[in-house]
């Protein structure tokens, strides 16, 4: 069946069956293939999307659920030109090794940094409590979300 | 121009991709005409397979076929071993897939190729497969009694009991005025790699060809398995390594599934791709750890330890997978750790039992065997009246006895040294870091509902296996090089570390370096991967020879066109420069390629100590880490950061090990732990205090970089710290754990019964 959503900007309309999860959709069909699969039972966080802003596990919807929604995936939050801070400060604090939970991680750190750029190093690493990491051991990751708090903040704070 | 981009903290090149979401997984990849495979696997831990009926499900719309054993002339053949491949072990070998019996759960019975996964699946559901049960062997001591056998014709179910020997440790325990005796247990745990394994294959039938993506670890071995297993000569398969999502000892292993697929993709004349779901990877992945140890200690009144005996048995598993018998191996030889111990006499049993088979999974054998050591250490100190920290300097291999001999391992390797160091300096230095002088009140104290401990303890970390690696460089169009290694990636940072290796070695600016490129079977002759601690060390001194290499054939080239002996030739950083005024650039000298190698079969030692303070809430038994620190030595660092990076990375997976992860089963051999939400991994907010320092005060006089393998560290002392810290935080309960994980119910109960 057809379902119709935007991505990155996009709208987009695609052919799904109705048990497709929204990842696969992405994955597969849209070739987006920045957004992981690292479980499909909800628990790692490496397939988190913006749902209409808010960080979700795609693993964790049916690619027909998304019909009308606004997403936004890792491929939404690159560009050509440069790092954003945010990525430039995961390099930075060497908050990646072998790359896979990382654009999950930096989608759930962007959700939240986007909502709460004067967050504190416990509440980054509750909400981080959910992206599984098995690599970095997490404290240089909760260093680089902490590190681009301020690139979040409204422009005036930032001079 | 004289770099200095080793020793510095460089930003890492990978991560330009990774942070995007332009890394390229092997799940990434999908070729026109793709099919999937899906696998059925045993649901029995034991039994006889009467019938595999698969009619129904290859009549399914979108299903092309359903391979079985029977499908494979001659029978399924087995995968040999990779590390060790001592005949005694043959006997135990793992078929491609399951024949006349299955011995785990999880063991491929069928694959199906369909258009889809979703397909695939459905197809598995209709496939009828009847297995007349036999009673599990559950665990080391049933498998040891051998009333029931695996493989009833080999007449045993222990597949080999290594011995670890130096002294005379009988005479020694004769002679001793102090002895102790002691049990301990360690859990079962896997490397848990984020990306599930994966595995693409492509056959050209016109040409002959295989082309395997989702290449890991030990791509150059892993072709040799399975050229042998297809009957294809090695160089008319091409293994390529994408991006991999972590490797810990288990991904890149030679698994059933790398023979299954390519089998399948030549049988279908269509290229078959198989993602691994997270369950099948928690029951198909390389199980490790969990083994028991019955050990003696013997010393003198005033602390020195005299000798060591004792008899570890592991749980192996249903077979003996690529490197199943290094684990084994190293809880016999590194039980004495950095600690001098004249008289050894350790024994270590492989027991077959019907368990997803064991492979290496980080610090193999060592982090069990330095939980059992660190832990009788702390309970002989007690007894002694000695201060645990005293205990342990009086012991440390002192730096006079360096190069210093390990305890012979019989069958099969002969002895080991350990190259460097001195542990009395690690130790000081993270006393300090730690401030143990401070803290030491805290000991046994009960503050705010909750009891502190602390503990020390120092470890060593075998790395850089031999026997060779390869590297080869080449001058690209634009006159940038090209570095090319036989290392394999897993997430350390190659890309980063040989691109600084090679800008020093050529004297170039490190963005003249334009790509590493590894792992894959084409860029280098031979190469030997990643494992043991190995691809900065090996690699990155075959790199320097690479370089030597590629400099004397620019001189070689360049002294026929200037027309003047090599001899007169000059590198500089951009100019190949003759005499008198004649000089070319190096883009002039394109398509030059020079390799490399270094070979050696000795072994680094890096060195270190740990140090943890926790607290506990005898309440509820559940362990806070307050501080920890680890002081890691590793010769000469490449990178600091990316070194930083791999202590604090393996530390955290350690703490997981002695506090969380624990692989579990029931009677009937059915694994209880299939999701992560039941096999538990530490998580951001469970760890954040640790401290990692890494020096370079030793580095290894067995290869020109004078690095050490350093990948380990973190994950080594982990279980034994945390342990003596739980003790001595519990001490008024007499509170002393003999097994991990220390989960809050199994601490709950200990100072309930104390």
């Amino acid at each position: 069946m057809p379902v119709n959503f935007e991505v990155n900007g996009k709208p987009v309309t695609v052919e799904v069956e109705p048990r497709m999860t929204l990842v696969d959709c992405l994955r597969h069909k849209l070739r987006l293939t920045g957004t992981h699969v690292g479980c499909e039972h909800g628990v790692c966080g490496a397939c988190t999307i913006l749902l209409d802003g808010e960080a979700v596990r795609a693993c964790l919807i049916l690619a027909v659920q998304a019909e009308g929604t606004k997403i936004v995936t890792i491929e939404g939050l690159s560009n050509d030109e440069a790092l954003t801070p945010l990525q430039a400060s995961f390099r930075r604090h060497h908050a990646v090794q072998c790359g896979f939970c990382t654009p999950g991680m930096i989608t759930t750190a962007h959700a939240l940094l986007t909502a709460e750029p004067d967050c504190d190093a416990d509440r980054v690493r509750d909400v981080l409590s959910g992206n599984i990491c098995r690599c970095t051991g997490y404290i240089s990751i909760v260093e680089a979300v902490l590190d681009a708090r301020s690139a979040y903040r409204a422009p005036k704070s930032q001079s | 121009m004289r770099n200095s981009f080793v020793g510095s903290p460089v930003e890492r090149r990978e991560d330009l991709r990774f942070v995007r979401g332009r890394g390229q997984f092997v799940d990434d990849l999908s070729p026109d005409g793709l099919l999937h495979a899906v696998i059925l696997r045993s649901s029995a831990a034991h039994g006889r397979i009467r019938s595999i009926d698969a009619a129904a499900a290859f009549k399914m719309e979108g299903v092309h076929a359903v391979i079985t054993a029977g499908d494979m002339p001659g029978g399924p053949p087995k995968i040999a071993m990779r590390l060790q491949p001592l005949p005694e072990f043959k006997r135990f070998e793992q078929s491609v897939i399951a024949d006349t019996k299955v011995r785990y759960v999880g063991e491929p019975v069928a694959v199906v190729l369909a258009e889809s996964v979703a397909l695939g699946e459905d197809a598995l559901e209709r496939i009828v497969v009847d297995i007349e049960a036999l009673p599990a062997i559950g665990d080391c001591e049933t498998s040891a009694q051998g009333d029931r056998l695996l493989f009833p014709e080999q007449g045993t179910n222990c597949a080999m009991t290594f011995t670890a020997e130096c002294g005379d440790a009988d005479a020694a325990f004769k002679a001793a005025a102090y002895t102790r005796r002691e049990k301990f247990r360690t859990g079962r745990h896997y490397g848990l790699t984020m990306e599930p394994r994966g595995v693409m294959a492509e056959w050209d039938a016109a040409t002959g060809r295989l082309t395997v993506s989702g290449a890991a670890k030990v791509p150059f071995f892993n072709r040799r398995i399975l050229a042998k297993l297809m009957g294809l000569p090695e160089d008319a398969i091409a293994m390529v390594e994408n991006d991999v999502g972590g490797g810990f000892g288990a991904r890149g292993e030679f698994y059933p599934e790398d023979f299954l697929i390519p089998f399948a993709a030549r049988h279908v004349g269509r290229p078959v791709k198989w993602i691994e779901d997270r369950c099948e990877n928690l029951m198909a992945m390389n199980h490790a750890r969990q083994a028991n140890v019955d050990v003696e200690i013997a010393c003198t009144r005033d602390g020195i330890i005299l000798a060591l005996r004792g008899h570890a048995h592991v749980d192996m598993g249903a077979y003996m997978r690529t490197n199943g018998a290094v684990a084994a191996r190293n809880i016999a030889q590194f039980m004495a750790g950095p600690y001098r111990i004249a008289n050894i006499k350790l024994q270590s049993s492989l027991c077959m039992t019907n368990k997803t088979p064991v492979g290496t999974y980080r610090g193999p054998g060592r982090f069990e065997t330095d939980f059992f050591r660190e832990r009788l250490l702390d309970l002989v100190a007690k007894d002694l009246g000695i201060d645990r920290v005293e205990f342990r300097r009086r012991n440390l291999i002192p730096a006079s006895a360096m190069p210093y001999r390990l305890p012979t391992i019989t069958p099969f390797e002969s002895s080991d040294e350990i190259d460097s160091g001195d542990y009395r300096v690690t130790l000081d230095r993270c006393l300090e870091e730690f401030g143990w002088a401070d803290k030491a009140k805290l000991q046994g104290k009960l503050i705010d509902g909750r009891y502190h401990g602390l503990a020390v303890g120092c470890f060593i970390e075998g790395g850089a296996a031999g026997p060779k690696e390869t590297a080869r460089l080449e001058i690209n169009p634009d006159g940038s090089v090209a570095v090319f290694v036989g290392s394999s990636a897993v997430g350390q940072g190659v890309e980063t570390v040989f691109a600084q290796i090679a800008a020093d070695a050529l004297e170039i600016p490190m963005e003249r370096i334009s790509g590493v490129h590894h792992g894959s079977t084409a860029y280098v002759s031979d190469g030997y991967g990643a494992y043991h601690s190995r691809s900065v060390v090996m690699g990155g001194s075959a790199l320097l020879d690479a370089t030597k290499n590629l400099h004397n054939l620019i001189c070689a080239t360049a002294s026929k066109r200037f027309g003047c002996a090599p001899s007169e030739i000059k590198i500089s950083e951009d100019r190949i420069i003759g005499p008198g005024e004649i000089s070319a650039t190096f883009a002039e000298f394109a398509g030059l390629t020079a390799e490399g190698a270094f070979l050696n079969k000795k072994h680094t030692y890096t060195c270190g100590t740990h140090a943890a303070h926790v607290t506990v809430d005898a309440r509820i038994g559940q362990v806070e880490i307050v501080d920890y620190v680890t002081v890691v030595d590793c010769g000469r660092i490449i990178n600091p950061m990316t070194m930083r990076g791999q202590v604090i990375g393996s530390l955290v997976q350690g703490l997981g090990g002695a506090l969380l992860e624990d692989l579990q089963y029931d009677d009937d051999g059915q694994l209880l732990t299939g999701s992560l939400a039941d096999y538990l991994v530490p998580t951001a907010s469970d760890f954040p205090k640790l401290r990692a320092i890494v020096t370079d005060m030793f580095p290894s006089p067995i290869n020109p970089l004078g690095a050490k393998g350093a990948g380990e560290g973190g994950i080594i002392s982990a279980g034994g710290i945390v342990a003596n810290a739980v003790a001595n935080a519990l001490s008024t309960f007499g509170v002393e754990p003999r097994e991990l994980p220390l989960t809050p119910q199994r601490i709950w109960k200990m100072v309930e019964a104390g």
